[in-house]
């Protein structure tokens, strides 16, 4: 069973829906007895950091979330604000603290080549790295959906498992122990995102 | 590299999918639901939903065809996410950050405000610190006024404002919209082809992408919106409706085109 947290932000039921489509049993919830239940967690995420932030603050989740993640290992997959959420702290509109997971500071874009639009919204490609769980067996190069205006600049490079470009090269991947996430929305990346969510649903488990 | 976008639009009155024709004539198309799942299995990019309803009044009457019966504009969108893993943008009477709120709960990836956020910038800036500016794109409906002059219209084309469509798009932007939908009331349904020259007078004046939308009859048209009006994304409501297989052919246009768009999809899902 997944728990897909619920944040009071966010498009929980989009990741459920994929979920459901897969055929993995899943559910939208905020309840601590579930969480400690559930073999592994998604944070998903449309919505600002501080928002963000103050609501899982404000839900009573942080301590439960790092028991689970930090202590327990349990595998969580954050996406799009939720990777962001995984950072040491967040530059967006303002300068805000997150739940420290991974050492990295998320920052705007701040691109020299004016025409380039942000946020940075499309389909664009992915340098895969073929070892990540979320992309074994899959394509060197594949194209998902996203939409931020803030980025990943982690700390120790090692930890980013895909790569995508938009004038600089930044962390649309990355896979720390039993942390993973995405930049990009897998839930609304078609064949290529929902495959991504297989993967993550197959982690830890026997073939 | 960041591939330019190919976006159906479905317009949606009292529950059913209608054909816009200069904001006035609306032609009944059926359900809402199916169509979405004939797009998304089509190698569209995103997918954009407006409820063009003016009063609150939802009903699909068509138990004859084992569709569900859909009371209300969340129930729809409930439905719809079930099938739609491409983004999907919402808009229509939206007055309320609540209302924003329980769109994007229910599979909403953008919210399309329009009127509101003519009446009250400020919903721009409130709905962006709350969801993100990437949440909030600001639709601006263009006609051409007596005068020639391009200006903006409000409550679906039926409001003048006497605003420039340049002014508010820049505008917009600085109050925190994260992306300018772009129609041209004229031009809806004609099958004339984009206004090009409105499209790259927004186009150039903002540093957030702009969809452009409206006229669009052949698939050239979408080259056109992307090369001459600068466009990040074009859309279009009838032609997808009405031709076959329009998505993949549109795509073909493009790539013929060298314009960079996401391959089409073969596997399904």
């Amino acid at each position: 069973m997944i728990v897909i947290i619920d944040y009071g932000l966010g498009n929980l039921n989009s990741v459920l829906n994929a979920l459901n489509l897969l055929g993995i049993e899943a559910e939208i919830s905020r309840d601590i007895e579930k969480i400690k239940k559930a073999d592994k967690l998604i944070l998903p995420g449309v919505g600002a950091f501080e928002e963000g932030m103050k609501n899982l603050k404000a839900f009573g989740l942080i301590e439960i979330l790092n028991h689970e993640v930090l202590v327990k290992k349990k595998p969580i997959l954050g996406i799009c604000l939720g990777m962001q959420l995984f950072c040491n702290k967040s530059y967006e509109d303002g300068e805000f603290e997150g739940l420290k997971w991974i050492d990295a500071e998320v920052v705007k874009f701040d691109l020299k080549d004016k025409s380039l639009r942000i946020p940075h919204v499309g389909w664009n490609d992915i340098e895969c790295d073929l070892d990540c769980a979320l992309f074994a067996g899959g394509d060197k190069t594949q194209t998902f959906y996203f939409v931020h205006s803030y980025y990943l600049a982690p700390k120790n490079k090692e930890i980013a498992k895909g790569i995508c470009n938009y004038e600089i090269d930044f962390c649309a991947v990355l896979e720390k122990e039993n942390i993973f996430a995405t930049q990009f929305h897998p839930e609304k990346s078609q064949t290529e995102g929902l495959e991504i969510l297989k993967k993550f649903n197959q982690i830890g488990v026997e073939k | 590299m960041l591939k330019k976008r190919l976006i159906p639009c479905l317009f949606l009155k009292n529950g059913h999918l209608v054909r816009s024709e200069k904001f006035s004539y609306h032609q009944l198309l059926g359900d809402p639901i199916h169509q979405v799942d004939r797009i998304n299995s089509w190698s569209a990019d995103e997918l954009i939903y407006v409820d063009i309803s003016n009063e609150d009044f939802y009903d699909l009457r068509r138990d004859d065809m084992k569709n569900k019966r859909v009371e209300n504009i969340y129930e729809i969108l409930s439905e719809v996410s079930k099938t739609c893993f491409i983004p999907l943008t919402f808009g229509g009477n939206i007055r309320t950050i609540d209302q924003i709120r329980e769109l994007v709960k229910r599979g909403a990836d953008k919210i399309l405000i329009n009127t509101i956020a003519l009446e009250n910038p400020s919903f721009i800036t409130e709905g962006a610190e709350k969801f993100g500016s990437q949440c909030i794109v600001v639709g601006i409906d263009v006609k051409k006024n007596e005068k020639g002059a391009y200006e903006v219209y409000s409550n679906h084309g039926k409001k003048s404002t006497g605003k420039d469509p340049i002014e508010w798009a820049k505008e917009a932007e600085k109050f925190g919209a994260g992306e300018i939908f772009l129609n041209s009331i004229d031009r809806d349904g004609t099958a004339e082809g984009y206004d090009l020259e409105l499209i790259k007078s927004v186009s150039e004046a903002v540093h957030i992408p702009v969809i452009a939308c409206g006229g669009v009859g052949i698939f050239e048209h979408f080259a056109e919106g992307i090369m001459e009006g600068k466009a990040s994304a074009v859309a279009a409501g009838n032609i997808f409706n009405y031709t076959e297989n329009s998505v993949i052919r549109a795509k073909k246009t493009l790539q013929k085109e060298g314009i960079p768009i996401r391959k089409i999809v073969k596997k399904k899902l």
